[in-house]
């Protein structure tokens, strides 16, 4: 019992930062339709500025918010710049998701070059909430509990901003037909450069939270990209839900996998890629 | 052949200068610095690898980004069977192998829309790496492996047998009736199925071909390197390098990839050894982005753009 | 036997039948027309029988032969040739080439680059394009535009041609000269299905038509019974 509470919920504490992590990501490609596969270094980031601000005595917990108001601020910047100017001179929907495509791929390396320069490669770590829960014989970091706590508060917190405001409207009219909601009155390059920046955010996020529980390394973020882009294929892509969904499957399955052997986690993971490729692309809840 | 009636302008051009060139290239050995010989080797290195690269991306639009992990297998190909089988040998393992895992990465990705390609491919690099580590530590209990040493003529010739033939893949599979299918699948996909070409066929074949040279070349490559462990032998530089390449120089046409790799490989060279060394993926990574906001058809197509004002009047891109 | 004919042919997206149990035939020969609302799932049914899209449930039978499923380079080698509603010619290509890379392809028999750029030409003439033929085809009007992809078609040799609102945004001059294509493709002996909104188009050229909205058929029949149907006219013009 204890052995399968250890795998099951260890499992879907982790998931929850995939989640947020994969919810990011989706709300990048879903709307703006940039697969950004530099996410992984958003997130990279984020962890070491909580790091670095943890290091000068700020509270983890106070950085999360600090790192995700930075990285949302540099999202929002670098759609404005980068890839609006890319979506002007694209003459197709086609074109724009392979240039951008290659952007982030250049952004993948200009920021880990940055986290490197200013960081270098040695893995880093704090302890934060070091003491230990016991929920039903198996023992948890409270650290774990905290950080999954937040990713879900974060990820429902967005949810509801999607479901309930005016500038979530405005994002779902965009995610259905950017043209059309320009037309009715949405600023489509302002509501684009909004959710690539609340992306960024969520990774940086999600970041910071990892940063509390593990150690953290600049070389990082390839793992975490590789990892959100399977939950948001499993989860279907674009969609948000199926993302919040996807992270807690994949979470637990990593944690089954990684009981059994650690070094086969991004293994399992590919496996669950191909078969959703061969099976139902289209995800879970994909359309 | 009716001689009389060869253009013999355009068969100097077509054929002429690159004899000339693999001429001289043949005989850089002989003449040139050791320091040269090294240059040489990497130009050749990124030349194959970018022109290989835009033999299936730069037609069809499809992303790859697994490079690296083509590159890496035949790393791991001469490591594996470097000893044991004369270098020719272990070469075409190499290429073969590389083949076998682009085509099963094309028959799992390619049905599917451009996204899911180029999500697989990039996180290919990670999972070879973490297979080939998982492997080593489980299986055989030991990290890395050491590979034969063979001599910098060696390598060098080996590469510029590899070129040759990847230029001329490329240049036939450009002017063929094949070449005709992939540029159609590149500018309407839907259209190109719709008029009789097997498009998925189409696509896991030039990919596959295309890997061949990346496998091979990574098994010449390996024989420089004595050491190898899957960090080293997976590195998604090796899949940024081609596609920076490619996309600078333009992949409109053959010779795009080839200066872009040339530029790209000089700098590297200039930048790796010198201060910047720990700014160079940086730079690199701020030009890519760069070319693809001002420079989107590359050296070439600036090159070509400006001709044809020069020039004047309206010519069709054929 | 029909040339074409569909049984209980549906699609769902999502939740919603985009065709629904649509039964329907073609002859050898002839020119049926293909009409109905905005959204009633004409280029659907297209695709559908292109294979672009796969029915389920439902059946398409080409000559007798069930093509369900099969891939859209086969159908198209089979002889059923298509054009798109937004036109998908080749853009960078020269006219010409793009005719030609049909030829080559799209018969289903092994054809010299020779022959197919002979091909290519007599198309081109065909439609009347033989001026432009060197130049890019992104750099042709729009009414042209749609005649190169007919002549791309025609070059696969099909026996039955889908032509998706070939007049579409076409003005008087050029809807009277595509008719007058529209007829001399079907003295070639090619069948033909149209999708069409200009009913002066429709009236003139087709041998039957059949009606769909929402999904399904609500009519068919010659034009004159088309015209005069009571529910036809109730749904183009409301109630």
């Amino acid at each position: 019992m204890e052995l399968f509470l250890n795998i099951v919920l260890g499992g879907l504490l982790i998931g929850g930062i995939y989640s947020l992590v994969s919810m990011g990501l989706t709300l990048q490609y879903g709307v703006a339709r940039v697969l950004n596969i530099a996410h992984g270094e958003f997130l990279m980031f984020g962890s070491f500025i909580t790091f670095w601000l943890q290091q000068h005595r700020v509270d983890p917990l106070v950085t999360v918010l600090i790192v995700g108001l930075l990285l949302f601020i540099a999202g929002f910047i670098f759609y404005r710049t980068i890839f609006t100017s890319i979506r002007l001179r694209s003459p197709n929907p086609g074109v724009f998701e392979s240039n951008s495509l290659l952007a982030a791929f250049g952004l993948y390396f200009i920021v880990q070059n940055i986290a490197v320069l200013i960081w270098g490669t040695t893995p880093r770590s704090y302890s934060y909430l070091a003491g230990s829960v016991s929920i039903g014989g198996a023992l948890f970091n409270e650290n774990r509990l905290v950080a999954t706590a937040f990713a879900v508060a974060v990820g429902t917190a967005f949810y509801l901003f999607l479901a309930r405001t005016r500038t979530g409207k405005a994002i779902r009219a965009a995610a259905q037909d950017a043209t059309t909601a320009g037309l009715m009155g949405v600023n489509i390059n302002y509501t684009l450069a909004l959710c690539f920046g609340f992306g960024a955010a969520m990774a940086g996020i999600a970041g910071s939270l990892i940063s509390i529980c593990y150690p953290i390394f600049t070389t990082m973020g390839l793992q975490q990209t590789v990892i959100a882009i399977v939950v948001v294929t499993l989860g279907g892509l674009g969609s948000i839900p199926g993302s919040f969904i996807g992270g807690f499957i994949l979470g637990v399955i990593g944690s089954a996998v990684t009981y059994w052997d650690a070094g086969l986690a991004v293994a399992s993971y590919y496996i669950i890629f191909i078969l959703l490729l061969l099976l139902r692309p289209k995800g879970i809840m994909g359309k | 052949m009716d001689f009389s009636k060869l253009n013999w302008k355009k068969v100097f051009l077509t054929a002429g200068i690159p004899v000339i060139v693999l001429v001289i290239l043949g005989l850089l050995p002989v003449y040139g610095s050791a320091y040269n010989l090294t240059l040489f080797t990497y130009f050749l290195l990124y030349i194959i690898l970018s022109v290989s690269w835009t033999i299936f991306s730069g037609t069809t639009g499809y992303i790859s980004l697994a490079t690296a992990a083509f590159y890496g297998v035949g790393i791991y190909a001469a490591a594996l069977y470097g000893e044991k089988y004369p270098l020719i040998v272990v070469v075409l393992i190499g290429g073969l192998s590389s083949f076998v895992l682009a085509f099963l990465v094309g028959a799992i990705t390619l049905r599917l829309k451009g996204i899911y390609f180029a999500m697989f491919t990039f996180g290919l690099v990670l999972l070879m790496k973490e297979v080939i580590y998982y492997w080593e530590i489980t299986i055989e209990g030991t990290r890395g492996r050491f590979v034969v040493l063979e001599s910098n003529e060696t390598i060098y010739f080996y590469l510029l047998g590899i070129f040759v033939i990847t230029m001329i893949v490329a240049y036939l599979m450009k002017k063929s009736k094949y070449g005709l299918a992939l540029q159609s699948i590149g500018e309407n996909e839907e259209a190109a199925a719709h008029i009789g070409i097997n498009v998925t066929m189409v696509k896991i074949l030039t990919y596959a071909v295309s890997a061949i040279f990346m496998g091979a070349t990574g098994v010449i490559m390996a024989t420089k390197l004595t050491y190898v462990d899957p960090g080293v032998a997976f590195n998604p530089l090796m899949s940024f390098s081609p596609v920076l390449m490619a996309i600078f120089g333009g992949f409109g046409s053959i010779y795009g990839p080839v200066i872009g790799a040339v530029i790209f490989t000089y700098i590297q060279e200039k930048l790796t050894t010198g201060v910047w060394n720990k700014y160079y993926m940086l730079i690199f990574g701020a030009i890519l982005v760069a070319t693809i906001l001002y420079l989107p058809s590359g050296l070439v197509g600036l090159i070509q753009r400006i001709w044809r004002r020069v020039s004047g009047g309206q010519r069709a891109h054929t | 036997m029909h040339i074409l004919e569909g049984e209980g042919v549906t699609k769902y997206f999502g939740g919603l039948a985009a065709v629904s149990d649509v039964n329907f035939y073609v002859d050898q020969g002839e020119v049926l027309g293909l009409i109905g609302p905005n959204g009633a799932g004409k280029t659907t049914l297209f695709n559908l029988i292109s294979a672009s899209l796969v029915p389920k449930p439902g059946i398409i039978k080409y000559k007798g032969k069930n093509i369900t499923g099969l891939s859209p380079y086969k159908i198209c080698r089979m002889g059923i040739g298509r054009t798109f509603q937004t036109v998908k010619i080749f853009a960078s290509l020269p006219v010409i080439e793009n005719v030609r890379i049909g030829a080559l392809f799209g018969s289903g028999k092994r054809v010299s680059s020779a022959e197919a750029t002979r091909y290519a030409g007599e198309f081109l003439e065909f439609v009347g394009l033989t001026k432009v033929g060197s130049l890019p085809a992104k750099d042709l009007t729009l009414a042209n535009q749609k005649r190169l992809e007919v002549a791309r078609a025609l070059a696969t040799q099909p026996e039955l041609l889908l032509l998706d609102e070939l007049m579409a945004g076409l003005n008087q001059t050029e809807i009277t000269q595509a008719m007058e294509l529209v007829k001399k493709i079907r003295e070639k002996g090619i069948t033909i299905v149209m999708i069409e909104h200009v009913m002066k188009a429709i009236m003139n050229v087709c041998d039957r038509i059949i009606v769909l909205n929402y999904g399904k058929k609500i009519a068919e029949g010659t034009p004159q019974e088309i015209t005069s149907s009571k529910t036809v006219i109730e749904v183009y013009l409301g109630e």
